[in-house]
């Protein structure tokens, strides 16, 4: 069962494959050059202790985006 | 420097080593500028290796791309076709190798000559990661060096490696595309390569694809430029018709693609998705519920550490300079020469070196915080308060630190990666009242508040400035820089120990720039100032400031403050605690007795002031003008005049308005 969403509605634990980043500009841009390019596997760690940003491992990696941002990355759960 | 030394630039991610690397090629041998026009810090040092030529080394900053959105991408790009170097030492983080690889193929496309160095290989075989540096040789023309740059390990190969890299040739490097764009890359490379151009003509094609602002600007200027614009701008339009993705992010993923396959082949990996040792240090220091807690507890001990600690060194140089002046005063014979030595020159000298110990202490806890990864915890847990003041997660620790003292706080402002977030954290911080501002408030309160509120009153003056602060951050950021905010996407680099060395190097060089470039300033004003006020006549109703207080006096009535407190406030711009002294000078009170306790009966007994005029002064001494060596700072940290005239003028028109509020609120009230 895969559903399409976007990666700010993802919970902690969750993984999921990127699909696109939308959005364009500087903050497309960054996202996608820290790896975040289609096919790219993500998982959820952690919200900070306030509910935003969120903690993410992409790439064997972590990295913290804030929510307003992982709404633009569109991503497929299952 | 001898002009035949072969320059080296260091290029890589941020969170890769390069500076470890850079400190150990270097020692201390390093001298820390600006690039020209930019706030970006250049460091260049020069490196004898045991082997080979000695080596002209320059870090350039850390990126993960090579885009002109950033500046330091910016910088980055240009030094390397700009400058020439002979050689670039790509610095890789082998244990995080897919995103280093991806700056690595943008780097190789500038075609310099390059040296690829496998930096944390230690860390890398901790998990289990294998790299085949052969694979990586063949597959992008680079000779690879491995080094551990935290032990010090393979620093000298590197240097020999990086000193006879210059014999061999650089091997072209092209990365394919696919058909699709390789053929808009051809039909524009054609048309480019007429022209004589700064940037590789491959090069320049790809960037006018993925519409590279700069690029654009650039190739704008050229004769056939606007013919070419539009050409790549229907090449780009074609382009998003057959593939149904935008150009920019087509090729970031064709990048992205070719690292994957090349990693396919050069890395084995046992799983990379275990949890690592960060991941066990964050379950307690990320925590939902101990996560703050324990970030406030370790912002105490930084503020205890910078100012409590360096109290104690600091009360020694003050006691040292004091005990000079009076050497001085005591065999020189009275007159302007004896004035100028004790009053001016040692008095700046002194308020020059009396912050050396809060910044060396504030660089080691940086140091510290940010070598082992913290910091960027630090901004994920405040991010969120932060932001809505129009701040950054980082933003908190320059804040805090201004309760201590504005000049070591606005040094921390450079943990802040983003210039615009930095700017507008250091015009805001001078809003915390710091220390120095505290006698002020003590003496005044004292004189026009009972007991009983006297705490509520000191608080309420903190809390404005709190108030007033993010007031401003959200003007500063909606006025200065309209439109989209600055993207929150941030690594959080494994955690490891700070190495002693480049904490200790860091924290000589901070102490050092801020004597070289703050200190001069500082020095420069407090002497000019002691002028201001001994002349022509020591008396300060006939000395320069006086006069200066009379020609302000009008702009202060409407304030019910008259030229006594604008010479006060004026001999206040070189150190907020000299307002005290300064009034204490006024009134005619002795250096014998207690001086706060006099000048507040003094006070109280003037007739011009009354509980509101000492609120609105007290206000006015909050907001006003950051004292010199803070403007100093802001000038040094910002490169900038600009910057730190502003920093001098906007706090003065607040403190004006906001202290004439006071008096017309005072009024409707009593």
């Amino acid at each position: 069962m895969k559903r399409k969403t976007t990666l700010s509605q993802l919970v902690p634990s969750e993984s999921a494959v990127v699909l696109r980043v939308v959005g364009g500009g500087p903050v497309q841009r960054r996202i996608v050059d820290m790896g975040m390019v289609p096919g790219a596997r993500i998982t959820v760690q952690k919200f900070a202790p306030l509910g935003d940003p969120m903690e993410i491992k992409v790439k064997g990696f972590n990295l913290s985006l804030r929510k307003s941002e992982a709404a633009k990355i569109e991503v497929e759960v299952g | 420097m001898s002009a035949a030394a072969l320059t080296v630039a260091l290029a890589g991610n941020p969170n890769c080593g390069k500076t470890t690397l850079f400190n150990n090629l270097t020692g201390a041998r390093q001298k820390v500028g600006n690039y020209p026009g930019v706030t970006v810090e250049k460091r260049e040092g020069f490196c004898h290796c045991r082997i080979g030529e000695p080596l002209r080394v320059i870090d350039l900053p850390g990126t993960y791309s090579l885009t002109a959105y950033s500046e330091d991408e910016r910088v980055a790009r240009r030094y390397i076709v700009r400058e020439n170097p002979d050689v670039v030492a790509n610095v890789v983080d082998a244990s995080n190798l897919e995103r280093n690889l991806y700056l690595t193929v943008q780097l190789l496309e500038l075609e310099r000559p390059s040296v690829l160095v496998l930096n944390m290989t230690d860390v890398a075989d901790s998990r289990g990661i294998r790299v085949n540096d052969k694979i990586l040789t063949d597959r992008l023309g680079v000779s690879v060096e491995r080094t551990v740059g935290s032990r010090n390990l393979g620093t000298d190969e590197l240097a020999a490696a990086l000193a006879c890299s210059v014999c061999r040739p650089a091997q072209p490097f092209t990365l394919d595309y696919g058909p699709e764009v390789e053929n808009a890359i051809a039909v524009l490379q054609g048309r480019l390569s007429a022209n004589k151009l700064e940037y590789p003509a491959r090069w320049t094609a790809i960037k006018l694809l993925e519409n590279d602002a700069e690029i654009v600007e650039l190739v704008s200027t050229l004769p056939d430029g606007q013919s070419m614009l539009a050409l790549a701008g229907n090449l780009r339009a074609d382009l998003e018709q057959a593939t149904g993705i935008d150009p920019e992010m087509l090729i970031a993923n064709q990048r992205y693609g070719f690292v994957q396959t090349l990693i396919l082949s050069a890395m084995a990996a046992d799983d990379s998705d275990m949890k690592t040792t960060s991941d066990r240090i964050d379950a307690v220091l990320t925590h939902r519920i101990f996560g703050l807690p324990i970030f406030f507890g370790l912002m105490w001990l930084l503020f205890t550490m910078v100012f409590t600690f360096g109290e104690y060194p600091q009360t020694m140089i003050e006691d040292g300079f004091a005990w000079l002046g009076e050497f001085i005063g005591a065999t020189l014979p009275d007159g302007g020469l004896k004035s100028l030595l004790v009053e001016g020159v040692i008095g700046g000298v002194g308020g020059v070196v009396v912050f050396l110990p809060n910044i060396l202490l504030l660089f080691l806890g940086i140091s510290i915080l940010e070598d082992s990864g913290y910091m960027a915890r630090a901004a994920f847990l405040m991010d969120r308060v932060m932001r809505s003041a129009g701040l950054h997660g980082k933003s908190f620790i320059p804040l805090l630190l201004g309760f201590g003292c504005n000049v070591p706080a606005i040094m921390g402002a450079r943990t802040l990666d983003n210039p615009r977030d930095r700017l507008v954290t250091i015009l805001v911080t001078p809003l915390m009242s710091c220390s120095a501002r505290l006698p002020v408030y003590t003496v005044l309160i004292a004189a026009f508040f009972n007991d009983a509120i006297a705490g509520a009153v000191l608080f309420s003056i903190y809390f404005l400035g709190i108030v007033m602060a993010i007031v401003m951050a959200k003007l500063f950021r909606s006025v200065l820089f309209p439109g989209e905010s600055e993207p929150f996407v941030m690594e959080m680099p494994p955690y490891h120990l700070p190495s002693v060395r480049s904490t200790l190097l860091h924290m000589w060089e901070r102490a050092i720039l801020y004597l070289k470039k703050a200190g001069t300033i500082i020095l420069a004003v407090s002497v000019l100032v002691w002028f201001l006020t001994n002349y022509p006549g020591a008396a300060p109703e006939e000395s320069y400031a006086g006069i200066i207080g009379h020609f302000f006096e009008p702009v202060l009535t409407p304030l019910g403050f008259d030229w006594r407190i604008a010479v006060s406030l004026f001999a206040g711009f070189t150190a907020k605690e000299v307002l005290v002294s300064t009034l204490g000078t006024i009134y005619a009170i002795g250096a014998n007795g207690d001086t706060a306790m006099s000048l507040t009966q003094a006070l109280a007994a003037d007739p011009m002031f009354s509980p509101v005029t000492a609120y609105a002064l007290m206000v006015f001494v909050l907001l006003y003008a950051p004292c010199l060596p803070t403007v100093a700072v802001i000038r040094r940290e910002t490169n900038s005049w600009k910057w730190a005239g502003f920093s001098v003028i906007y706090p003065t028109l607040l403190a004006w308005v906001m202290a004439y509020a006071v008096v017309q609120i005072g009024r409707l009230i009593v």
